[in-house]
């Protein structure tokens, strides 16, 4: 049975591959960046797909714009040319494929274990927003505050390096 | 009829409603360039369009004609990829935007009733700022992929400076926000209705029950916030002719060009109208509802207005626009009157006419800066977004949650 869901959970799940595939194979930066973009939206849509529009919207605010703007940012200051192919170091062959093949098996037995239904934001995006934001700040307060004194270290971090130039 | 809406209408009724909302907005974007290059012209104390059509009327045509008759060269040495796309992209995502805005209240028509917009969204407003936050690539790539120094310092120029307003423009809501509670525009809108009329906007804020509190900051911080991330003057920087011939899009012609332009003047208009929604009540009217007499004010606009265009156009000068003129006058009266006479269609207009009043206000505001304001210098621009925007933004939020803790007590 195909239903709608799924026709446009295979489109954006395929143009998510597609575009992690691409990131790798692109040889230029910018255009490995776009990919990225590709990803995130993508990613997004999934979100979108499984209920959770606040994190969907979240997720192309934060990681597709202003994370990946940052990235083309730098790679257009620092005006990247096209990088050169080389072929596998020694640590791809030996500690790459075997970690890949790892990481890949592992993954087909979380799916093949899995249940076989998503499970789905069924709340309404106001509901879920207000409980995601109690969560923040009711459970995962600790952490959360944690979070936000590492940003604020890495702000002053760029202050002082940024100061030390002049 | 009703049976198939019914049935077929959450296929049929958006398709319908893109089809128009696509149309009506090219159409304002071409005679919204047509109103810039007249009231800058007076501002000026020149005349501005005025030889194609009668009054420059038929100027957006003979524009629209060109960039599509224009040769389009390719630049040696360009990123094609990157060439290509960045112009659809900035078409795509202004013209997406305008998907969320509700432009008046719910509407029935035949018996089907539907929002008055596209897609009636939940987080309409998070939408929004998502789009906004993709917007930067296409100029960013465009002045990349254009193989030209100045295309790139452009689009450099411009991702700091949207990244760098974002901010601003993304704090300055959250005070709406924490009074509304809720992220829909259609919602936020609503919250503001009253009985004091204008008093109950966001702007003023003594919204009806009590929980609302001015966002005079938060509105003047969106309003330049907003300037900047349409590159508009006065931060037009990413095109500042003098230094930079033309910024992003100094490599582009014809079709590419104007999809450019189309999608500036598009985010023009979608920007204005969420300011409009956030701040000025959006579809709702400045009077009391119970003054009913403000109904007509569409016809007593309208009317007048009318009979002028057709007096002006009997003894213009050429024969064409003898035609034309009185011909719109005519229509413009006649609406005019069949508002005043048929309450059926007077009471659906009030939303879209008080909505589209404030955009229009709005969007002449825009054209008056830019006749009357020089532009900003790039470090004024850096500084007076991170270290007074930003921070005035903030302070709003503040102040604005300390005001409903201090309410809820």
């Amino acid at each position: 049975m195909i239903s709608g869901v799924l026709v446009i959970f295979f489109v954006l799940a395929g143009l998510a591959v597609l575009g992690a595939v691409s990131l790798i194979w692109q040889s230029h930066p910018i255009h490995s960046a776009l990919s990225l973009i590709l990803v995130m939206v993508s990613l997004a849509g999934l979100y979108l797909l499984m209920g959770a529009e606040f994190i969907a919207a979240v997720q192309i605010i934060v990681y597709g714009g202003a994370v990946m703007v940052l990235f083309i940012f730098v790679i257009m200051l620092l005006n990247a040319g096209v990088e050169e192919r080389t072929n596998f170091s020694k640590l791809a062959t030996f500690g790459g494929i075997p970690l890949a093949l790892a990481l890949g098996s592992i993954i087909a037995t979380a799916i093949a274990r899995s249940s076989g239904h998503l499970p789905v934001a069924t709340e309404g995006a106001l509901s879920s927003t207000r409980k995601l934001s109690m969560l923040l700040f009711s459970e995962f307060v600790y952490p959360f505050e944690l979070t936000s004194f590492l940003i604020l270290v890495a702000i002053l971090g760029a202050i002082v390096l940024a100061q030390r130039e002049n | 009829m009703s049976e198939i809406l019914a049935k077929y209408g959450f296929l049929i009724v958006p398709i319908i409603k893109v089809a128009i909302l696509v149309f009506v907005v090219l159409t304002l974007d071409a005679y919204l360039t047509w109103l810039e290059r007249k009231v800058i012209a007076h501002i000026q104390a020149r005349w501005g369009p005025h030889r194609v059509g009668p009054h420059g009327l038929l100027q957006p045509l003979a524009d629209g004609i060109k960039f599509i008759l224009k040769e389009d060269p390719l630049p040696s040495g360009v990123d094609k990829k990157a060439y290509f796309f960045a112009p659809f992209l900035t078409l795509m995502l202004a013209l997406t935007s305008l998907a969320v805005i509700p432009f008046g209240p719910d509407i029935t028509v035949f018996g089907y009733t539907t929002n008055f917009g596209i897609a009636d969204v939940n987080i309409s407003l998070l939408v929004l700022f998502a789009i906004t936050a993709l917007g930067v690539y296409g100029i960013a790539l465009a002045g990349w992929g254009s193989n030209n120094k100045y295309s790139l310092l452009g689009g450099l120029r411009s991702s700091a400076q949207m990244i760098s307003y974002e901010l601003a423009l993304t704090l300055s809501v959250v005070g709406v926000l924490l009074i509304a509670g809720d992220f829909s525009l259609k919602h936020i809108v609503e919250k503001q209705a009253g009985d004091f009329g204008l008093l109950s906007w966001n702007i003023v804020g003594l919204t009806k029950g009590g929980g609302g509190f001015t966002q005079i900051i938060g509105c003047v911080c969106f309003f330049i916030a907003a300037i900047a991330e349409t590159n508009r003057v006065p931060f037009d920087l990413p095109e500042a002719e003098s230094e930079l011939v033309a910024g992003f899009h100094t490599e582009y012609a014809s079709m590419k060009f104007a999809m450019f332009f189309i999608g500036e003047y598009t985010s023009m208009i979608a920007v204005s109208s969420l300011f409009a929604i956030l701040f000025f009540g959006g579809w709702l009217s400045p009077f009391p509802a119970s003054w009913a007499l403000t109904h007509y004010l569409p016809s007593i606009i309208l009317v007048p207005l009318g009979l002028w265009v057709i007096f002006d156009g009997i003894r213009y000068e050429t024969i064409l626009g003898r035609l034309i003129l009185p011909g719109l006058g005519t229509v413009l009266t006649v609406l005019g009157v069949a508002l005043f006479l048929f309450p059926v269609v007077n009471e659906p207009i009030q939303g879209p006419f008080w909505f589209f009043s404030k955009v229009g206000a709005v969007l002449f505001f825009y054209i008056w800066m830019r006749g009357t304001l020089p532009r900003f210098r790039y470090d004024q621009l850096m500084d007076f977004g991170w270290k007074f925007l930003l921070p005035v933004s903030i302070a709003n939020v503040v102040l604005t949650s300390a005001v409903i803790m201090w309410r809820m007590k």
